[in-house]
């Protein structure tokens, strides 16, 4: 099969961030970035369906400045065939225009599938695969925890809360992988040395007009102090009276 | 921890990923099991396919044995990290590349090579080097194990190695021993000894307060046949197994420093968390010395190993380069795992945290691949052209 995976380069969500001078966008100094979880695991999904299904093409395609292709690389380490940048000095907030340019690339790729993450762990939109699905006219799976390929239909499961659903579609089809998929592999070190030989095509992202720009960022406001209510077991009730009528969790 | 002098900016993209996956697998697959390997006194045997898949044994010998082929400085890396882990795991790497795919790679004939070194890349063949003996540590050269040829071209060989890391557990040993009787230590030559041959015994060495998560053991020798094509063809002389020492100590010089990273982030961590006189003990002018002087001296240290590894790159290296990097590296490492554990207070102690383990483990490192004394003689032998070893 023919599966393309788009990955998003993004900072270690471990970090404490900072916002940087122009009030738009975390400052950069000191960050270390990978792989969206969520596009990792997408990686991970196409690989082992193909090393499963026979003789295939993995191709991983990224959004963005000269940077990404580390994480391109990266995936190539993991085995993908090929990467593609769609070159743009910076990634959109407007997930329509990555959309847009990632439909452009896609369209006549003869992709039997076309997987994403749940979502961008730094952004949490989970808007660019839908839309992409959209402009592609193509069925698509978000949010799936397990999937089936067989005869060119596939059949997933999405986990909600409190139930789960079983979706059975055609291919070519648009999936958005979540957790419960297999996490992804370490990329091998025979792997990084042939990923450096495998072709790395850079394209002009179409990206059109921006609808939607980004304004300001900020930091949450920092949490309150803790309050202690008294100690040992005389303090329980005045807990409980609290977590009723102040933080109403009871 | 922090790249205080930016040292990723000289380091290839390709070097970057090589560590990056190692940090990655020592961080999931390593620490949340090493202490308590540890405090059992077990090498965790469970990991050996994780990193055999990564790829890290004898990872800059070239594709066609099956190897990753990669440069010296991401071996280095490699290194780095897996000491990051335990001195243990990383000396189970150093022992099963340097010190036993290499020497096969570089005195073996062309069908030792085919049939060993895809099989060790793999991590199917685990592999053993027995160069030590009870009588004979710093002067190898003195070695009374002792192979001789029959009329048949057949071996026997017969004696013992101490001290032998992955003794137990190896499906293969190589053996340096003198030959035909003769006592110079040119007669010295190697061989792949299978450790299922009638009359080899391996028994773990017992009592270590060092290295616990790694296998020590003692070889005996008695009456081993060993067929004609178990020597190693280009071996030759004392210079055979020192040239394995020196890859071995190149890697050493690295790894060490990923020990010492551990114990610095740990203190550092802990240093601005645990309160102490109303506040964090890292704002405490003791506290901070301790820190800024581990910072300097793992950074000097790194920056030697990198500029020896382009030089190894290069072709250009010397051993005495070598003791000097694993001579001062060993040196600030053990001094910076103390000093962490200091930092630590009583919590410095357990297991739970790094820096006694490293700190104990360090000790089996400053001693073995040549001791911290025997590079010093090394060195000083080199500036002043004087011997001070007899
Ligand atoms: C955990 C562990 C694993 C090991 N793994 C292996 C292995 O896999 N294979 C292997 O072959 N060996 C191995 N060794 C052995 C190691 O290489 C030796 O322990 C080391 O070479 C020192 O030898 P020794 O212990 O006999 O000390 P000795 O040589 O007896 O030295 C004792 C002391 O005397 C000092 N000394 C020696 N000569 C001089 C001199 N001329 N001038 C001044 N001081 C001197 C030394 O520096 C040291 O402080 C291992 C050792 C340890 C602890
Ligand atoms: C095996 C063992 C047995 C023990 N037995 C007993 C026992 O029987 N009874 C008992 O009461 N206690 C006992 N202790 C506790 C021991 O006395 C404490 O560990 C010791 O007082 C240090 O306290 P701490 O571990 O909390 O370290 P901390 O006080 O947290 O100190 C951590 C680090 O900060 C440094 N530091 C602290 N304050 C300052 C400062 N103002 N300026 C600069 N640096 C500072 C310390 O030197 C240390 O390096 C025992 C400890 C051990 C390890």
């Amino acid at each position: 099969m023919k599966i393309a995976v788009c990955i998003k380069r993004v900072p270690d969500m471990e970090t404490r961030f900072r916002i940087a001078a122009s009030g738009t966008a975390v400052d950069e100094a000191g960050l270390k970035y990978d792989l969206s979880d969520f596009d990792g695991y997408a990686v991970e999904t196409a690989l082992q369906l193909n090393e499963k299904q026979g003789p295939g093409e993995t191709v991983v395609i990224s959004l963005g400045p000269d940077v990404v292709q580390e994480q391109l690389r990266k995936a190539l380490s993991m085995g993908a065939e090929r990467a593609v940048q769609l070159k743009a000095d910076r990634v959109p907030t407007d997930g329509l225009s990555i959309a847009r340019a990632l439909a452009a690339e896609l369209k006549d790729g003869g992709y039997d599938l076309i997987f994403f993450g749940r979502q961008a762990v730094d952004s949490a939109n989970a808007t660019v695969g839908p839309m992409v699905a959209e402009m592609l006219g193509l069925p698509c799976a978000t949010a799936v925890s397990s999937l089936d390929i067989s005869s060119g239909r596939g059949t997933a499961r999405r986990d909600l809360e409190g139930a789960a659903e079983i979706v059975d579609f055609a291919l070519p089809a648009v999936v958005t992988i979540d957790e419960g998929m297999p996490r992804a592999r370490y990329p091998s070190l025979k792997g990084i040395m042939a990923a450096k030989k495998k072709p790395l095509e850079v394209r002009a992202a179409q990206l059109g007009d921006e609808s939607l720009t980004l304004e300001k960022m900020e930091l949450p406001p920092e949490r309150a102090a803790g309050r202690i209510v008294g100690e040992g077991p005389g303090a329980v009730a005045e807990l409980v009276r609290l977590l009723h009528t102040e933080a109403k969790v009871l | 921890m922090q790249d205080f002098f930016d040292i990723d900016s000289v380091l290839s993209e390709e070097e970057r990923a090589v560590r990056d996956s190692v940090r990655q697998f020592v961080d999931e697959r390593i620490l949340p099991i090493i202490g308590d390997c540890y405090v059992e006194g077990r090498f965790p045997r469970e990991i050996i396919p994780g990193l055999a898949e990564l790829g890290v044994f004898g990872a800059n010998l070239p594709e066609e044995y099956g190897c990753a082929g990669l440069n010296n400085v991401a071996y280095g890396l490699i290194m780095q990290e897996l000491e990051r882990g335990d001195s243990g795991i990383r000396s189970f790497a150093s022992v099963q590349g340097a010190l036993v795919m290499y020497p096969i790679f570089a005195f073996g004939s062309e069908e030792q090579k085919k049939h060993y070194l895809p099989k060790m890349a793999a991590g199917e063949i685990i592999g053993c080097f027995g160069l030590t003996e009870p009588d004979f540590g710093s002067n190898p050269s003195g070695m009374i194990t002792m192979a001789n040829e029959q009329p048949d071209g057949s071996w026997i060989l017969n004696g013992a190695k101490m001290w032998i890391t992955n003794g137990s557990q190896a499906k293969i040993a190589i053996v340096w021993a003198k030959t035909n009787g003769e006592k110079s230590d040119k007669s010295i030559r190697g061989f792949v000894v299978p450790t299922d041959t009638p009359g080899f015994t391996a028994k773990d060495q017992k009592g270590k307060l060092s290295l616990r998560a790694s296998d020590t053991s003692e070889l005996v020798f008695q009456d081993v046949r060993l067929p004609k094509d178990a020597i190693l063809p280009k071996s030759g002389g004392i210079k055979s197994p020192l040239m394995c020492l020196t890859q071995a100590r190149y890697g050493i010089s690295w790894g060490v420093i990923g020990a010492a990273m551990a114990c610095y982030e740990e203190a550092l961590a802990y240093s601005t968390s645990r309160v102490m006189f109303g506040k964090a003990i890292g704002g405490f002018q003791l506290q901070q010395q301790r820190l800024a002087v581990m910072l300097t001296e793992i950074v000097k240290a790194q920056l030697v190993s990198l500029h020896l590894g382009r030089l190894k790159d290069a072709g250009t290296f010397t051993p005495q380069q070598v003791s000097f990097a694993k001579r001062n590296n060993c040196d600030i490492a053990t001094d910076i795992a103390r000093e962490a554990r200091r930092l630590l207070g009583a919590n410095g102690i357990l297991a739970e945290y790094s820096a006694m383990r490293h700190m104990a483990n360090l000790e089996s490192v400053y001693t073995y691949e040549g001791t911290h004394d025997i590079h010093t003689l090394i060195l000083g032998q080199t500036v002043t052209g004087l011997s001070a070893f007899t």
